[in-house]
């Protein structure tokens, strides 16, 4: 079974925990209706329909409000510490969380104590804490961008804000980066570098790149790489193995936008309608 | 990050000899959260003060953090000021190691119709006739996505700025897109 741990933008938002469906254009968890433009939302709307056309059950959510004061985030690792060792899942994805090295620590050892340790999959600021803790090779995957790979391969940065000037976030530049994130040991066993081009990393060696279709207005629309990181979960969940499901992932995101086809000003809602008809016609092939 | 100081406050009490004279006549004022040090920075660079934010000492860090860095000599001044406004800072303390400088490097990308911005891991786009927020992509901290809420079908004029209602590092970055955008 697959859980997603996340916030939503919404500060009186309680924290929840449950299983998540899609109804319309709104998930429903707990009875509650959570809009899904971007952030954990868009990657749990992912996950939900990659799950559909895929034969899963609904993913877990264990979501609260957090507009960045951290107070929502430092609640739900409090639950987190206190549920995992007891829960039984197969993935857990860590997403939209405010970085805190501490609980960070606290997190993986719970999860690394549970009686079935599950796949850890990490993204957003939960990746950074990761990283910034040192602890970042005890992760299955991390899905960054190329800013954020940046970021990785900076062994000083503790956030991307402060990734030194001369570790340049450019497309040429990606395998080096990769190479300088392993070497310090700030990479997960395995990476989905999300760019122009998509690289599928395994510990340090480029094992595939994703390059078609090309829909340029992507990269300027909230919520692209959260639905790419909603769908390698599902893959994942799914028993696929881990690169398989990346790369995998990496297609039908870029189909789906495809499909889409949006203007910069589009909205990530316009592409997740379109995963299980991108999917179903990856698989179709495969 | 208070609990932090207080098991560090030892290494700062006890610098080594030799310090870079730079170093020694500069101080950090650290907050307990990064929109405090939004606001105060914002409030000190009103009332005059020539200031920087920074990232903190490794001492001192935990993920999401923000220090402003002050002369030493205006210390007093400033905290006085701080304190007034009801900002008082968690610690004053000297700087004892080289601080991280915040990204200041852009790249704009150009849609035709729209333009796109990044600061770091943080990217804003606008339709360009317009000056309409269509997006805000990129980032990792919770108020990203709230920023985004507050922000997109704005124009830049009208949008409250990330330094207003963002809390984070990455509500930090977004400032510097928007306002190296606002010179677009």
């Amino acid at each position: 079974m697959i859980a997603i741990a996340g916030t939503v933008p919404d500060a009186d938002f309680p924290l929840l925990s449950g299983p998540v469906f899609l109804q319309e254009d709104k998930l429903v968890l707990n009875g509650r209706q959570i809009a899904i433009n971007r952030g954990t939302p868009a990657l749990l709307a992912a996950t939900v329909k990659a799950g559909e056309v895929l034969g899963l059950e609904p993913p877990t959510a264990i979501l609260v409000g957090d507009i960045g004061l951290g107070h929502g985030s430092r609640d739900l690792y409090a639950f987190l510490v206190d549920h995992l060792p007891r829960s039984r899942f197969s993935v857990l994805c860590f997403h939209y969380l405010q970085p805190d090295v501490d609980w960070q620590y606290r997190i993986l050892a719970a999860a690394q104590s549970m009686p079935s340790p599950p796949l850890l999959i990490a993204d957003a600021g939960y990746m950074y804490a990761a990283k910034m803790g040192g602890q970042a090779d005890e992760y299955d995957l991390f899905t960054p961008d190329v800013g954020e790979l940046a970021f990785l391969a900076d062994e000083e940065a503790p956030h991307p804000f402060y990734t030194r000037g001369f570790i340049l976030h450019e497309e040429q530049k990606v395998p080096e980066l990769i190479e300088r994130a392993y070497q310090y040991q700030n990479a997960a066993r395995y990476l989905l570098v999300k760019g122009k081009k998509d690289y599928v990393v395994h510990q340090g060696k480029i094992v595939d790149t994703v390059v078609q279709p090309i829909t340029e207005s992507l990269e300027a629309i909230g919520g692209t790489g959260d639905t790419l990181t909603g769908i390698v979960t599902a893959l994942i969940g799914s028993g696929m193995p881990i690169a398989e499901a990346a790369f995998m992932a990496a297609h039908v995101n870029r189909l789906a936008g495809k499909i889409a086809n949006p203007t910069p000003a589009g909205q990530v809602t316009e592409i997740v309608n379109f995963i299980p008809e991108a999917l179903r016609d990856l698989l179709k092939n495969h | 990050m208070l609990r932090f100081l207080k098991t560090r406050l030892g290494l700062f009490a006890s610098q080594p000899k030799g310090l870079n004279l730079s170093l020694k006549s500069q101080g950090i004022l650290v907050f307990a959260n990064t929109s405090e040090v939004i606001r105060a920075e914002t409030l000190l660079k009103k009332a005059g003060w020539k200031l920087r934010v920074m990232g903190p000492p490794p001492e001192i860090r935990n993920g999401c953090d923000l220090v402003i860095e002050i002369p030493l000599i205006e210390e007093l001044n400033i905290l006085r000021v701080l304190r007034e406004a009801g900002l008082a800072p968690l610690e004053a303390v000297p700087v004892s190691s080289p601080l991280l400088k915040p990204v200041n490097i852009f790249q704009k990308k150009d849609f035709g119709d729209y333009l796109m911005v990044r600061a770091a891991n943080m990217k804003i786009t606008i339709e360009k006739k317009s000056r309409r927020i269509v997006n805000v992509s990129g980032g990792g901290c919770p108020d990203v996505p709230y920023l985004a809420g507050e922000m997109v079908g704005r124009t830049l004029d009208e949008a409250p700025s990330p330094q207003e209602i963002g809390h984070t590092l990455c509500g930090y970055a977004l400032q510097l897109a928007y306002e190296e955008i606002k010179r677009k």
